[in-house]
């Protein structure tokens, strides 16, 4: 039986002053989580265009190698030399930066952060987060973060340069790379600040997905999104701290003259006093996170598309329960894989072996989702809106970047691909494209809802297909170099026979990137100039079951002016026969769709009394009833 | 000027596509396109993913059988034939998957799209399909790992007794190469030893006799068709053993000796005729990012007849007789066998 929620929120009975918040607590230091999703959202955009300009800089170099890249000098002063060559170390430096702010600043910061927020109170039915406080001080912890990722881009040493993973000693010791230096010291606190702002806004978002949804809404009504995003804040607040003292435990190493990591080293004409630790020991502290990372950036895009594809085919998601197992499976199996990483790294064979087994199952759920997927879509009545166009990309990039997991996962094939470019096709399909298009679609879904206007569709679907053709024209080829052996982060393969065959190749993959980028700033005006110039969006655009669609168009703090709805029905009644229109919003009960209802939900009409008569008590007192 | 002349037309373009959009808009609301539920934009983005799959699947295909060669990197290696067929049997599986999901997605797509007065099918779930395509993977997954774990166990199974030992030492931003001379053991090590300068980048113990016979050489050698034990460290950060031909990596960690056993199966000259190229290498690259130079971390591999192997490594001199003021190094009971190990009397 669902559980009635009592809720904890003075601005319920305010909302109607809100006029009285000055500028800074409205847009600034604001509580209210709608405005705090904009924020990380905001924040998020202005880091993808750095990260993507560093890949278009970094790509210009390795597509055409004897380019003079002199004009860029204005920008990047010494890092380019007289000659008009990007500097080798910056170059590691720009990959460096490039993985850092996509991951985390852009997939976990811009889109849990935003999606999260924004959309776990409104589909749940609740006034606010558990917390507006520390909803509030999650978003300036991650701001605090990005102000130092950002100051360190400008030192005199350049910023972190070790690869986005950080691996010590290469990272631990300023001697071996100018980047180890003051780059990685500023590196590793904005990393700090960062892990304390997602944990911040994990925990919330746990607690309020458990204690605050509306009346009716039990957690198998939740819709999808809510799951992704539940189950991401679970795997956050597990995973995280473990980077933490993976980061804390190099910083004594690189300031206290500690040997965590560090051992039998000669560097600089000096041999290193440090013995015993093991940079093996830092691999399995990051990677204990970075696996499940991959899976934190990727669930809330796969939750954001199980929305969009049932409510834009007008069909109900296919198999939620398996859906939800699957989400449920991909979470617990994301914490004991996470050393196919190291399968070459001369980890103990054995271990190889058994990750390699927990690896390959880990496919399965996610092969469980593909297939439900693609049969929602099966005799469907498809709308395809911008938002649709990226979730059926989505759907496209994750089996394409995903299959290849297949191999990598394999340690015995992982010899030959490992840190090659196959890898980097493998996790910008599987992770980097997957994941940017979930988030993507999610704006164009939500955007009505965030700013009451509706973006431009035509706009969009251009905006689409020069990114769907765009990434298949950068990622797919990198397989091919991959296969052939090409390592990545290096600089030029002109250096070895080997793998200086492919000029061609990689010049062609470096036009397709510069196109697929600067397309981007079609989404980019789209967005701004319909915030402001939009046509003005109608309560329901998309014809959507959840709850979000039932608040006002421009939504205030306390997000329902009158009670929160209460929910009798799951999110995916959509084409359901014998009902009139082609969609039963949640908060219908079954005793007014009797055309349509199925047997055992005729069943559920005696309950829908209970639903009506708990008593939500929004003055602070817990109730609970059953 | 030149500069100026790319801003004003890139600023022009600008405006013109701002005004084209203006005006589509303004169309669009005339048309009163945007009310309706689904515009002819709709069928044209349906069509469009069928153009998509089509010409999609057809470059895919094209390219990769064009230009196979290309990206197929000769192998040379007993276990490297192995996982090579791994690779395509992997390869094949997925491919068929590939497709058939991506067939399935974009017919679907098209088939079923937005149509005045059809209304979609209300199929909430089937417990069979969702038991069908859990175990269908499974098995598939199970047969393929398996298959890869026998392969691993293989790799990484204890390296024979007499397997031709030779370390790689990774530094910031080369290897060096070490035999363990007639005795074929490569001798002690100690890092506080190492010295540049003196000219003991190895930090070669002298107290150990293993070392005596050692020796240094600017490429690596291999034997053709007898197992070779890499013996793998590291001086400063992490660096990786990459030889690609050999389907060979693994990671050379500071504290940490690794070690990677093999048998090659064409010598380079073979390998030249078999390309028809006169002028190929094998190469060792660095697969771990190491630092600014990481990617110039290369050297050159030679691959020989076992014979001819033996003949050459018993006309290399060893490090002692090379550098014989490290005689100072051996401990006083030792100098004679090191004076007679490492043929230092040969030289006077
Ligand atoms: C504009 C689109 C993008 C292009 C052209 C691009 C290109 C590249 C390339 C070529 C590399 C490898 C460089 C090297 O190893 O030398 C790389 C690294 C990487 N990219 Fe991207 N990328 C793009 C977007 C993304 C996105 C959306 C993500 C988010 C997951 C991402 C995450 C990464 C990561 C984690 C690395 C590894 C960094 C490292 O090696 O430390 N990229 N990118
Ligand atoms: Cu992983
Ligand atoms: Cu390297």
């Amino acid at each position: 039986m669902a559980t009635a929620e009592a809720h904890t929120d003075s601005h319920a009975h305010d909302h109607d002053h809100e006029h009285k918040d000055s500028f800074i607590t409205k847009y600034i230091f604001c509580q209210d989580h709608k405005v705090i999703a904009k924020q990380f959202l905001i924040t998020g955009m202005f880091w993808a265009i750095i990260g993507g300009a560093f890949s278009a800089i970094f790509r210009m170099q390795l597509g055409f190698p004897d380019a003079d890249l002199g004009w860029l000098q204005p920008l990047l002063g010494k890092w380019i030399s007289a000659d008009g060559k990007l500097d080798t170390e910056f170059y590691l430096a720009l990959v460096t930066m490039h993985g850092t702010i996509m991951v985390f600043f852009v997939l976990t910061a811009g889109l849990s952060g935003t999606f999260s927020n924004f959309l776990i109170p409104l589909q749940i039915g609740a006034r606010d987060m558990a917390s507006g406080f520390m909803n509030m001080l999650s978003y300036w912890f991650f701001f605090l973060s990005s102000v130092i990722m950002f100051i360190s881009l400008f030192l005199e040493t350049g910023p972190a340069s070790g690869g986005w993973v950080v691996y010590p000693p290469l990272s631990a010791l300023p001697q071996a790379m100018s980047g180890s230096g003051l780059g990685m010291t500023l590196w590793l606190v904005a990393m700090v600040f960062f892990i304390v702002s997602s944990l911040l806004g994990g925990i919330n978002y746990i607690t309020t997905v458990i204690n605050l949804r509306t009346r009716g809404m039990s957690m198998w009504k939740l819709p999808l999104t809510i799951w992704a995003f539940f189950l991401t804040a679970v795997i956050g607040v597990l995973s995280f701290p473990v980077l933490f003292a993976a980061a804390l435990l190099l910083v004594f190493d690189r300031s206290f003259g500690t040997s965590f990591y560090l051992s039998e080293i000669y560097i600089g004409g000096e041999a290193l006093p440090n013995l015993g630790g093991s940079p093996i020991l830092y691999q399995h502290l990051f990677w204990f996170l970075g696996h499940p990372e991959v899976y934190i950036v990727l669930l809330p895009a796969l939750g954001i598309t199980s929305e969009i594809i049932a409510t834009n085919s007008r069909k109900p998601i296919f198999g939620y329960k398996a859906m939800v197992i699957s989400l449920l499976g991909i979470t617990v199996l994301s914490f004991v894989v996470w050393a196919h990483h190291m399968f070459v790294t001369g980890m103990n064979p054995f271990l190889g072996s058994i990750f390699m087994f927990l690896t390959l199952i880990i496919a399965i759920p996610s092969a469980v989702k593909v297939f439900n997927y693609l049969t929602t879509l099966w005799r469907g009545n498809i709308i395809f809106t911008p938002a649709m166009l990226f979730s059926i990309g989505l759907v496209s990039v994750f089996i394409s970047g995903g299959i290849t997991g297949v191999f990598l996962g394999n340690s015995a094939i992982d010899i030959q691909l490992h840190d090659t470019y196959f890898v980097v096709a493998h996790f910008h399909l599987v992770m980097g494209s997957a994941s940017f298009f979930g988030m993507v679609a999610g704006v164009y879904h939500w955007f009505p809802k965030m700013f009451g206007r509706m973006m431009d569709r035509k706009l969009g679907y251009i905006h689409f297909w020069f990114t769907f053709v765009g990434v298949y024209l950068v990622f797919f080829p990198m397989h091919y170099i991959g296969i052939a052996g090409f390592p990545r982060r290096y600089y030029s393969f002109t250096n070895f026979d080997a793998f200086s065959g492919f000029t061609d190749l990689n010049a062609f993959i470096s036009v397709a990137a510069l196109i697929t980028f600067i397309a981007q700033f079609i989404f980019l005006f789209n967005f701004v100039y319909s915030i402001f110039r939009g046509k003005k969006a109608p309560a329901n655009p998309w014809k959507s079951n959840t709850l979000e669609w039932t608040t006002p168009i421009n939504p205030g703090h306390g997000n329902w002016p009158g009670e929160i709805p209460p929910v009798y029905r799951w999110p995916y009644d959509y084409s359901k026969p014998g009902a009139e229109d082609d969609f039963i919003p949640q908060n219908v009960p079954f005793s007014e769709t009797m055309e349509s209802n199925l047997p055992h939900e005729n069943d559920e009409i005696a309950l829908e009394k209970d639903i009506d008569e708990l008593v939500v008590d929004e003055t602070g007192e817990h109730h609970d009833q059953h | 000027m030149f500069g100026l002349y790319i801003f004003l037309a890139v600023f022009l373009i600008l405006g013109i596509l701002l005004m084209i959009f203006r005006i589509s808009r303004l169309i669009n609301v005339v048309k009163g396109s945007d009310e309706k539920r689904a515009s002819t934009s709709n069928n044209v983005n349906a069509m469009l993913m069928i153009a998509f799959m089509v010409i999609g699947f057809g470059l895919a295909a094209w390219y990769s059988v064009t230009y196979f060669d290309l990206y197929d990197p000769p192998v040379a290696s007993e276990h490297g034939e192995l996982t090579d067929k791994l690779f395509w049997r992997t390869m094949w599986v997925t491919l068929l998957v590939v497709v058939v999901t991506h067939v399935l997605m974009f017919v679907f797509a098209y088939k079923y799209r937005y149509k005045e007065g059809q209304k979609a099918l209300f199929y909430p779930h089937n417990n069979k399909l969702e038991y069908i395509w859990t175990l269908v993977p499974a098995v598939v997954l199970t047969w393929l790992v398996i298959s890869g774990w026998m392969a691993w166990e293989d790799i990484m199974a204890p390296a024979d007794k007499d397997a031709e030992q030779i370390e790689v030492l990774g530094y910031q931003f080369a290897w060096s190469i070490r035999y363990g001379g007639m005795d074929n053991n490569v001798g002690d090590y100690d890092y506080r030893l190492i010295d540049d300068v003196a000219g003991n980048p190895n930090g070669i113990d002298f107290t150990d006799k293993a070392n005596f016979d050692d020796f240094l050489f600017q490429n690596l050698v291999i034997p053709k068709g007898k197992e070779i034990l890499l013996k793998i460290r590291a001086r400063d950060v992490l660096h990786s053993v990459f030889l690609p031909h050999f389907r060979v990596k693994m990671d050379a960690v500071p504290g940490m000796p690794t070690q990677f056993k093999f048998i090659v199966t064409k010598t380079t000259q073979e390998m030249r005729d078999e390309l028809g190229d006169q002028e190929f290498n094998y190469e060792l690259a660095c697969t771990e990012i190491c630092g600014e130079s990481h990617f110039s971390m290369k050297k050159n591999v030679i691959v020989m007849e076992l014979e001819d192997y033996y003949e050459w490594k018993a006309e290399q001199e060893t490090f002692l007789s090379v550098n014989p003021e490290f005689m100072d190094k051996v401990p006083e009971e030792l100098k004679e066998l090191a004076v007679v190990t490492a043929g230092i009397d040969k030289q006077d």
